[in-house]
């Protein structure tokens, strides 16, 4: 008896599922063809773009660039969707060639590529789909006329960190947690190192990569690692594995709110991601963060895009004349000197007078 | 003839049902099943282009299927498919790279490098099982960890100087196809295929058809019964997962060869030995059972990409459907109780 109740019970879920189901499809589809229409014909200039494995809300480059996305839709009102500007996201890295051309085939002007794992991708969707416009972004695609190149001199507002934290390190010894070693993050590691030992040759720069972008428990060992070896100021570029950081230097900040810890955020102003509240009161462990202004970049790319002035073939290098990069707005933990040291070096870098180095000096 | 039956009925069952609480779950988090589902299909069917993607997804989920079935349908659980695949990943990229040969040698010999190495890292946890008794979930599982990381050092210091991805195979150990690709209209699908849809011949005849098959089975069934009748246990637990192993290593070298054409530095597992368990749970362990939920996989997998920017379903949702579909078919119990009392019903 008590088995037949529910099976009856569960038919009927099942079958009022069904019912709810076809209700629901009937209802909105009008709404859908109704929009879907009125769009075809529009000669407004949509632009997409395909995220990395990272996502659109990774708190760094992929999430910069959705809001560049989302400024430059606002100023052409533009609606987000198929017809106005929108993101498709990868879910693994067999996904990048199938994204970008769903992303040709929804007739988007302009696609952009966020980092630089979708480069052999875009290289090979470029040259099949001739006529389409692509952008990547942190990577350099040559000699092709659909596909322009955004860079950041990433060293440069690295070496600005760095030389904050060889100014407020209290102990001499300062890490760097790099995600995967690369060309690209030896820019990070590079730019840091030389800051710190413009301001304080004396200081040590600990150098170590965790082999991954997504693996904040690796990030949060690490960091437990270096702090508990004297360093005080840990800069991070290494994405979500970066998180681990702050987890670490936030749960250390808990257990002992006097002791003076801090963590260089990367790629967006993470002054959020540091706050913790020890007993009432606020506290913050970013200290600052490099900031890489993808949005400004994507921005600016599809503007010119849009009135067809698109830099195809060219490499477009965001440094820090064009606020590219720069470091974050939020400067409550800076010191007066180490205010004034940032602008110092600034314009040194900006007038030539200093060239940042690229890479670690043991490279 | 009923037990047939519902060995069909019930992945099918499961798959509808899957589905179905896909749209209850879309309904109440306020999104069109409709559309939705249309996306789904749309982009994996759609046209020429998201057919051959589907076709080339589903291709390493045919030989990860394979690999868990066949090591099941011997009473093993090969928990470490995707081990095995990432080895043979690299050794078809390596000797894909490392060769100057006419193409009709070198392509099959780094298609064997890659089943060689999968049957290599198969061949460990089958060795401690059949000598020591440790359990092969065990071993395969940290052994997946092992080839993670032994394959990423490889990449990064051995086959290259440092960098995060090998360079691209020699066009003589290329999967890919210039006519499928005309087809499919620029899709990634490749020759592997072909060696999918043989491979899943090649088991059902190794199985079903041969000795070797008949005592592979005969000890899934029944280790004593089968070592009392005189077979050696021991030789068929190693041999099936060496056989397996070399499935999944192959499946690796469709990646290499075939879908990516190099082997960059993964930070974490690729996820298709883990989604292989679920393609051979779902296709009941039987080669042509898991052609069919290889590509319902591969269209799920391809499709549910196309589902926000048609329809503003996340495709996250895809995966709780996928997850349903197994929760369905694990708990097949529930299926055939429920059919067996409509069957009572009828009856009456």
């Amino acid at each position: 008896m008590e088995k037949r109740k529910l099976g009856f019970a569960m038919s009927m879920v099942l079958a009022a599922g069904t019912i709810l189901g076809a209700c629901g499809g009937g209802g909105e589809e009008a709404d859908n063809t109704g929009g879907g229409s009125g769009s075809g014909e529009s000669d407004k200039f949509t632009v997409g773009m395909v995220t990395d494995v990272g996502g659109v809300d990774d708190k760094s480059f992929n999430q910069s660039a959705w809001e560049g996305l989302q400024a430059f839709g606002e100023e052409n009102n533009l609606e987000k969707g198929p017809d106005g500007f929108d993101y498709i996201q990868s879910k693994s890295d067999a996904d990048y060639k199938t994204n970008l051309n769903t992303a040709v085939r929804n007739g988007f002007d302009l696609t952009y590529g966020i980092g630089y794992k979708l480069k052999p991708a875009i290289e090979e969707v470029a040259k099949q789909r001739t006529d389409s416009q692509f952008a990547i972004v942190d990577d350099v695609v040559e000699g092709l006329d659909n596909v322009t190149s955004i860079t950041f001199k990433e060293h440069e507002g690295s070496f600005l960190v760095g030389v904050v934290a060889g100014l407020q390190t209290k102990t001499d010894k300062v890490g760097f947690i790099g995600g995967i070693e690369s060309a690209l993050i030896d820019k990070f590691a590079g730019g840091f190192e030389a800051g710190v030992k413009a301001v304080n040759p004396d200081a040590d720069v600990v150098i170590e990569f965790a082999g991954a972008f997504d693996k904040a428990d690796k990030g949060q060992q690490m960091a437990s690692a270096m702090y508990s070896s004297g360093a005080d100021i840990i800069y991070h570029a290494a994405g979500g594995t970066g998180n681990g950081v702050f987890s670490e230097a936030k749960s250390l900040k808990q257990k002992d709110p006097s002791k003076e810890i801090w963590v260089i955020g990367v790629d967006r102003d993470q002054a959020e991601e540091g706050k913790v509240t020890v007993d009432g009161k606020e506290y913050n462990v970013t200290l600052t963060s490099m900031v890489k202004r993808v949005d400004l970049a994507v921005q600016d790319v599809a503007t010119k895009a849009q009135n067809g002035e698109f830099p195809g073939g060219e490499v477009t290098e965001y440094g820090l004349e064009a606020d590219g990069v720069s470091i974050s707005p939020t400067q409550d933990n800076l010191t007066e000197e180490s205010k004034a040291a940032v602008q110092e070096w600034t314009d040194k870098i900006k007038n030539g007078e200093v060239e940042v180095p690229t890479v670690p000096s043991g490279k | 003839m009923f037990k047939n039956w519902t060995v069909l009925a019930v992945p099918v069952i499961s798959v509808l049902l899957g589905l179905l609480a896909g749209a209850l779950i879309m309904l109440v988090s306020g999104n069109n099943p409709t559309a939705g589902y249309m996306a789904l299909w749309n982009g994996a069917f759609g046209d020429s282009f998201y057919t051959g993607e589907t076709l080339r997804q589903m291709t390493p989920y045919v030989f990860a299927g394979l690999a868990v079935a066949f090591a099941f349908r011997t009473g093993l659980f090969n928990i470490g498919v995707e081990g095995q695949l990432l080895v043979g990943w690299l050794a078809s990229v390596w000797v894909g790279l490392a060769f100057e040969l006419p193409k009709i040698i070198h392509l099959p010999l780094a298609i064997l490098a890659g089943a060689a190495a999968g049957a290599a890292w198969g061949f460990i946890p089958g060795f401690l099982k059949a000598r020591l008794r440790v359990h092969e979930v065990i071993v395969t599982i940290m052994m997946n960890y092992t080839a993670l990381h032994i394959t990423n050092h490889f990449i990064r210091d051995v086959i290259s100087d440092g960098a995060d991805a090998t360079d691209p195979v020699r066009e003589t150990a290329s999967l890919q196809s210039a006519f499928l690709q005309s087809i499919t209209d620029f899709s990634s699908l490749h020759n592997g295929i072909y060696l999918a849809v043989i491979a899943a011949i090649i088991m059902w005849f190794m199985l079903e058809k041969t000795t070797l098959g008949y005592e592979l089975r005969a000890v899934g069934y029944n280790q004593h019964a089968s070592e009392y009748a005189g077979m050696n246990v021991n030789r068929n637990i190693v041999l099936s997962m060496v056989i397996s192993g070399a499935f999944a290593g192959i499946g690796g070298a469709m990646q290499g060869l075939g879908t990516f054409g190099n082997m960059f530095i993964n930070s974490g597992f690729s996820g298709i030995g883990f989604d292989g368990i679920a393609v051979a749970l779902l296709g009941g362990n039987t080669a042509i059972g898991v052609v069919l939920a290889a590509l319902l996989f591969g269209a799920l997998k391809v499709g549910s990409l196309n589902m926000p920017i048609e329809s503003g379903v996340p495709n996250e949702l895809v995966e709780i459907v996928i997850a349903l579909i197994i929760f369905f078919v694990a708990s097949s119990y529930m299926i055939t109780w429920l059919l067996g009392r409509l069957k009572k019903k009828e009856a009456k």
